[in-house]
């Protein structure tokens, strides 16, 4: 089975994790002044990568805490982990 | 005596079904995608609007795809009006469609069983089947002691951990030689003088305003009147190059067979709950498949504890499985859009045309679909059976929320 790196907890059976798909995506700035077309784009539009995805995890069970991963979609590989207050890493 | 060549004994390769021709400098239609759905809209093309110049392209070989990859459950028994519609047309198509192709698919009209596990499956169920019955389609609730008479093998003893309470019964629902139909949708597609061309990606578009003008591909440049995407879990890979946003999400889903067995399984029988879904095949393997892998995943395979639940639920469910064999499992691609419904027809570009987000449930609908966007496609204008599952319906709001009767966790 696969092993993902928790920040917090280490290496864990993929089995422990739960998924939350694509990551920095933020709330909009200003909800009351956005059209339909913006509201549709946030709530069902989502960037579907083939390749190198930054991505949301749970760690749903084991610490519960979340966190964002760069991990690649064709490979499923991830590439590296990394606090949700930090910035997106810049990849190659 | 001495060895023989290995090989030297096979007989000569049989005639081949379709030509391999070189890709011309242009056409009026070209399908990106020949699987199913890339085949059957070329097949429709040219029977019911005598359009031929038409191109299929293909990355890999014809119908490798999701179309290789499938359980081939056919049914109709959708929730929704707009679903129930488009999934009958298909199954209509698929009654008539050996005759149509002249060609073997062993369509087996052998039923479907969705079977309800909790007092909220039965009251779904309940509706459900109400819901088709208003909509002309054969559907009945059966009690669990009619359930064991239509498929003895499932369990419905009531001392198991989900026992089952009920199902709802399709009876023309079926299953059908998937490669068979590619195969068939091919032949006739290039007996119109359509070009099945494959081994040839697409790597971008050339475009015009708000036309798109030709097809880059890993053979030339092609020209093109019209351009139509049926390339499904690929979906993104070619909005993202023409700059348009699609919301599918694109998943593995895997399946499997068992070693073949004496035929012991008469019908398909799905459950949501439990979760698996399971048939017997002509030649004798159980198929069967459950919910996507949860991640986003373009690599043609998934985790094997996903393989597990799902035999863990057949085992519960069909407890004389339990000693069969594991031959072989493998993963599809699906493109799976918020609402588990399709998104089929215009795009921001005039001449270009979208079909894709049929998720996990695409293979039914492929005669249906093949013909429903050929009309869109030769009249410039949504047939009425894709013109509710537009992409502006995420905009307006007019969802058509099938996550119940697509039946696939996701």
């Amino acid at each position: 089975m696969q092993l993902i790196e928790c920040p917090w907890c280490g290496p864990r059976e993929e089995v422990e994790f739960s998924y939350g798909g694509q990551a920095h995506v933020p709330y909009p700035d200003d909800p009351g002044g956005l059209s339909d077309e913006e509201w549709a784009h946030y709530v069902f539009f989502r960037d579907n990568t083939k390749g190198r995805f930054a991505e949301r995890w749970n760690h749903s069970i084991g610490c519960r805490r979340w966190f964002n991963a760069i991990r690649d979609t064709a490979t499923y590989r991830f590439e590296r982990v990394y606090r949700l207050d930090d910035p997106k890493p810049v990849t190659p | 005596m001495s060895p023989r060549t290995p090989g030297a004994d096979l007989p000569e390769h049989p005639d081949f079904l379709w030509r391999s021709p070189e890709p011309k400098r242009s056409y009026d239609v070209v399908l990106v995608g020949g699987g199913g759905h890339g085949l059957a809209t070329a097949h429709y093309l040219a029977k019911n609007h005598g359009i031929t110049n038409v191109a299929v392209l293909e990355k890999g070989w014809l119908a490798g795809g999701n179309m290789a990859r499938n359980t081939t459950i056919i049914r109709s028994n959708y929730l929704w009006d707009e679903s129930s519609a488009i999934y009958e047309h298909a199954l209509k198509l698929w009654e008539g469609l050996e005759e149509d192709l002249g060609y073997p698919i062993l369509f087996s009209q052998r039923g479907v069983l969705n079977l309800a596990h909790t007092l909220q499956d039965v009251r779904d169920s309940v509706r459900r089947v109400e819901a088709n019955k208003l909509n002309g389609i054969d559907a009945e609730w059966l009690e669990p002691d009619e359930v064991r008479k239509i498929c003895p093998v499932v369990n419905t003893s009531a001392d198991i951990r989900y026992p089952v309470l009920g199902a709802t019964y399709q009876p023309r629902a079926g299953i059908a030689k998937h490669d068979y139909v590619a195969w068939g949708f091919a032949r006739r597609a290039d007996e119109a003088g359509i070009d099945l061309i494959q081994d040839c990606a697409v790597t971008g578009f050339a475009t015009d305003g708000n036309r798109v003008t030709g097809v880059h591909t890993t053979r030339g440049t092609i020209a093109a009147g019209k351009v139509a995407l049926c390339a499904a879990g690929h979906t993104s890979v070619l909005t993202d190059m023409l700059g348009i946003r699609v919301p599918v999400q694109s998943h593995p889903l895997q399946a499997l067979v068992s070693e073949l067995l004496e035929p012991v399984h008469p019908t398909v029988v799905m459950s949501n709950a439990v979760h698996v879904y399971v048939s017997q095949a002509h030649k004798g393997e159980l198929v069967m498949g459950a919910g996507v892998d949860s991640y986003n995943g373009y690599g043609q395979r998934g985790a094997f504890h996903i393989i597990e639940r799902q035999m863990a639920a057949a085992v519960e469910l069909f407890p004389v499985f339990a000693r069969a064999h594991l031959l072989r499992t493998w993963g599809g691609i699906v493109d799976v859009s918020p609402d588990a419904s399709p998104i089929v027809g215009r795009t921001p570009y005039d001449n270009l045309y979208l079909n894709c987000g049929w998720g996990t449930g695409g293979f039914k609908a492929t005669p249906g679909i093949g013909s429903a966007l050929a009309h869109t496609i030769a009249h410039d204008e949504p047939h009425p059976y894709v013109a509710p599952f537009s992409l502006d319906r995420f905009v307006t709001g007019a969802l058509v929320d099938e996550h119940g009767a697509a039946a696939v966790a996701h």
